[in-house]
């Protein structure tokens, strides 16, 4: 057999540098599941045997909000609950991004009472919505899934933000140039 | 009534007579209603306790009466095991009076009056420490006293610091070896499965001394009651305890149809006892499967997850939802199951008991189980009595406590079943109860699947029960039916009832006081994790940090019960 050349070996595609970095983000989500009620029991099934989250990148569920870049709200949103949540969104390095699990944390859902948070809008920036009280596995997948593909677009708040603060960067006559973003 | 007549007797020559001021019969032909001032609960209590052999103190409802004189009115259910006798305390009072806190006679009775005090603003006098409970610190008023909107949102902008006070120590002590350190788990902890607080103090790993913080998941249940009507509130059962949601559905069904005076038909009964009986063993599933998780046995949670995924499958095709199901109505059930049903039924009962022997094979046996489970959380029987436990936890101290025996309803007695108990009180009786308790439940889901007689799932009453839909489409008469049963509700008759039944944790009881109009004047939710709960503090102390996460799971807190 005719030796190749390593060019020849590897398959060669080409890309731009930035949709690269997207894709790995994008299949690489670490999730901090924030279950509060009976969204985290249902968000246990997701990641469970059954349904396994782990097909589409998404199973490496940390506890602690240092090692995770998904922060998954399932579940209600109390007035007690909203400065933790701050607090643990706040601590997520960037860039990350926020799957509002049903209803309760969407918009407080039939919780329309005076200790129940309308929508967790109102305290950390949401990128995916997921419908249902509670939403079925499958359509916490689809959320995933459609998360990933803004990312992969780089259509997401906290990607935007970080182009912006580079472009300002480079705005303001600072020479040194970062290939990634 | 004749019990009840000589207890009254009883109490007015032991108490004086100016102490009961009013006595009724109430629905319940085990039960007395008793009135009395505010300043005679203590006695009242001590006499029940000592004397009557009323060892439960099951729980302290408040109600609000704003036209009233005497607008707050605080409710007390006590109850007597070895005769099964129950009665229940109301004493009105005026804004600002003081009644007496019964936290020393009863230990249950501290967070059910800190509840009282949150909710409703009653004072009692003499209480450890009369803080809120389940609204944040920052909240002002009372949320449900009547002119409490239910929108009232306050908003909350940081967690309620707390230090524990410091201890007395003796300067001459080495700094070293007395020095402790304090903790603060949750209420975003992986071991809280949830939404609790606790802080610890710590002597190296053994706790000195423990706090629990609770209400981050009070999200209003018994104000949304007051604004919705008594089939609107279904939903919002099912969210109470949400493992096993058709135990809350059918638990408040029946309060309501207590209320109602109706009996709903038998093949109803029957599918209520099926789908409980179901949640009751999936309920312990997801009990065991996290606490073994948190253990560090994470097969045994795929193994119990499998099960709970076919029982989903089977709640989804009856129901159209996996978890919280809403199938039961006051006056029955909705929808009916068929053949192809049952058997589909009868074969997940066979894999779930192969999985409840896999499960038991993996963790009964199993040396690090048992050392972590063995003598670790251990509570007595007279502290569980005390406390205000049921359900698991109660019949793993010892106490053969079950309604589905004592009281049956829904044709248990007609069930070949047994009530399993522990002796020994620690983790591993209350794990090893659970999964005794599974198989008596998958025995009584067989026997209801044999024994379901045919007919209708509903009272056929057109105030109460819906009409069929192809009669809606087709008849004037339906449809006029259907139309004033949506706009009024289902209207009770006016008065109260305190009803109970046997759920996945305990006795869930629930406190109604109807004002004959189709919106519930006030109900109280008796959630049997909340008295549980309550003996945390005391329980993990003395014990290793590591032991009081094995003694959360197995007290098996959900949150939405807790807080509601």
């Amino acid at each position: 057999m005719k030796a190749l050349s390593p060019l020849e070996e590897i398959p060669i595609f080409t890309t731009q540098i930035k949709a690269f970095i997207n894709w790995t983000r994008k299949n690489a989500l670490w999730p901090l599941p924030f279950g509060t009620a009976c969204c985290g029991i249902e968000y246990m099934a997701v990641v469970g045997a059954h349904y396994d989250v782990s097909r589409f990148g998404a199973e490496v569920v940390r506890f602690s909000p240092r090692q995770s870049d998904l922060l998954i709200v399932a579940g209600t949103i109390t007035e007690k609950m909203a400065p933790v949540l701050r607090n643990i969104y706040e601590q997520m390095p960037e860039p990350k991004w926020v799957l509002s699990m049903g209803v309760c944390a969407s918009s407080g859902g039939f919780y329309r009472a005076y200790h129940t948070v309308q929508g967790i809008e109102s305290i950390v920036p949401v990128d995916i919505y997921v419908p249902g009280c509670p939403p079925t596995p499958e359509a916490v997948i689809q959320g995933i899934i459609r998360l990933q593909e803004k990312i992969q677009r780089g259509d997401t708040p906290q990607q935007r933000l970080l182009a912006k603060k580079k472009a300002a960067e480079l705005t303001a006559g600072d020479q040194v140039k970062d290939p990634i973003e | 009534m004749e019990y009840q007549f000589q207890l009254v007797t009883q109490l007015k020559e032991a108490l004086g007579d100016g102490v009961i001021q009013h006595h009724e019969k109430t629905q319940n032909p085990n039960e007395i209603c008793l009135t009395v001032k505010p300043t005679d609960i203590r006695k009242l209590a001590e006499f029940l306790k000592q004397s009557k052999n009323f060892k439960f103190m099951m729980d302290i409802a408040s109600v609000h009466y704003p036209e009233r004189e005497k607008s707050l009115e605080a409710v007390y259910q006590f109850f007597n095991l070895d005769q099964n006798k129950r009665v229940r305390v109301k004493i009105p009072h005026r804004e600002g009076e003081k009644i007496q806190s019964i936290t020393p006679v009863y230990r249950a009775a501290n967070w059910f009056e800190r509840e009282a005090f949150d909710m409703m603003g009653i004072q009692f006098e003499g209480h450890p420490n009369l803080t809120r409970i389940l609204c944040h610190h920052q909240f002002k008023g009372h949320a449900l006293r009547k002119d409490y909107p239910a929108r009232g949102n306050q908003v909350c902008n940081t967690p309620e610091p707390f230090t524990f006070p410091p201890l007395a120590m003796d300067p001459e002590d080495d700094i070293v070896t007395t020095q402790r350190m304090t903790i603060n788990l949750g209420p975003s902890h992986p071991a809280t499965h949830g939404t609790f607080r606790w802080f610890c103090e710590l002597e190296g790993e053994t706790i000195t001394r423990a706090k629990t913080e609770i209400g981050y998941l009070h999200r209003c249940f018994e104000k949304m009651c007051e604004t919705h009507k008594y089939n609107q509130i279904i939903p919002y059962t099912d969210r109470l305890n949400y493992c096993s949601a058709p135990m809350n559905n059918s638990g408040f069904c029946r309060a309501v149809e207590q209320l109602l005076g109706i009996e709903v038909p038998e093949r109803a009964q029957y599918i209520r006892v099926i789908l409980n009986e179901l949640s009751r063993v999936i309920d312990h599933f997801v009990c065991i499967g996290t606490t073994a998780v948190d253990m560090g046995a994470l097969s045994t949670f795929w193994y119990c997850f499998k099960q709970r995924e076919n029982v989903y499958t089977l709640f989804e095709k009856l129901c159209g939802n996996r978890m919280l199901t809403s199938i039961t109505r006051v006056g029955g059930v909705f929808g009916d199951l068929d053949d192809n049903w049952k058997r589909e039924c009868l074969a997940v009962v066979k894999g779930i008991r192969e999985t409840v022997d896999e499960v038991d094979g993996l963790l009964s046996n199993n040396k690090i189980w048992l050392n972590r489970m063995r003598d670790t959380g251990v509570v007595s029987a007279e502290a569980a009595i005390d406390y205000g436990y049921t359900g698991p936890c109660l019949r793993a101290s010892g106490v053969a406590y079950d309604i589905r025996k004592l009281e049956p309803y829904w044709f248990y007695d007609t069930f070949d079943f047994e009530v399993p108990t522990q002796k020994e009180g620690d983790n591993f009786a209350r794990y090893k109860q659970r999964i005794d308790e599974q198989r008596q439940s998958l025995r009584i889901v067989e026997q209801a699947l044999a024994k379901i007689p045919n007919g209708p799932t509903q009272v056929n009453d057109p105030l109460i029960v819906l009409p069929p839909k192809h009669e809606v489409y087709s008849n004037i008469e339906a449809l006029m039916n259907h139309f004033m049963l949506i706009i009024n509700g289902v209207k009770p008759p006016k008065g109260d009832i305190y009803s109970y039944t046997e759920a996945a944790n305990g006795e869930l009881g629930f406190y109604i006081v109807s004002d004959g109009t189709g919106y519930p004047y006030r109900v109280k939710v008796r959630a049997p994790c909340f008295p549980i709960y309550s003996s945390f503090e005391e329980v993990v102390q003395g014990g290793l940090i590591a032991d009081a996460v094995a003694t959360l799971g197995q007290m098996n807190v959900i949150a939405g019960e807790l807080d509601r």
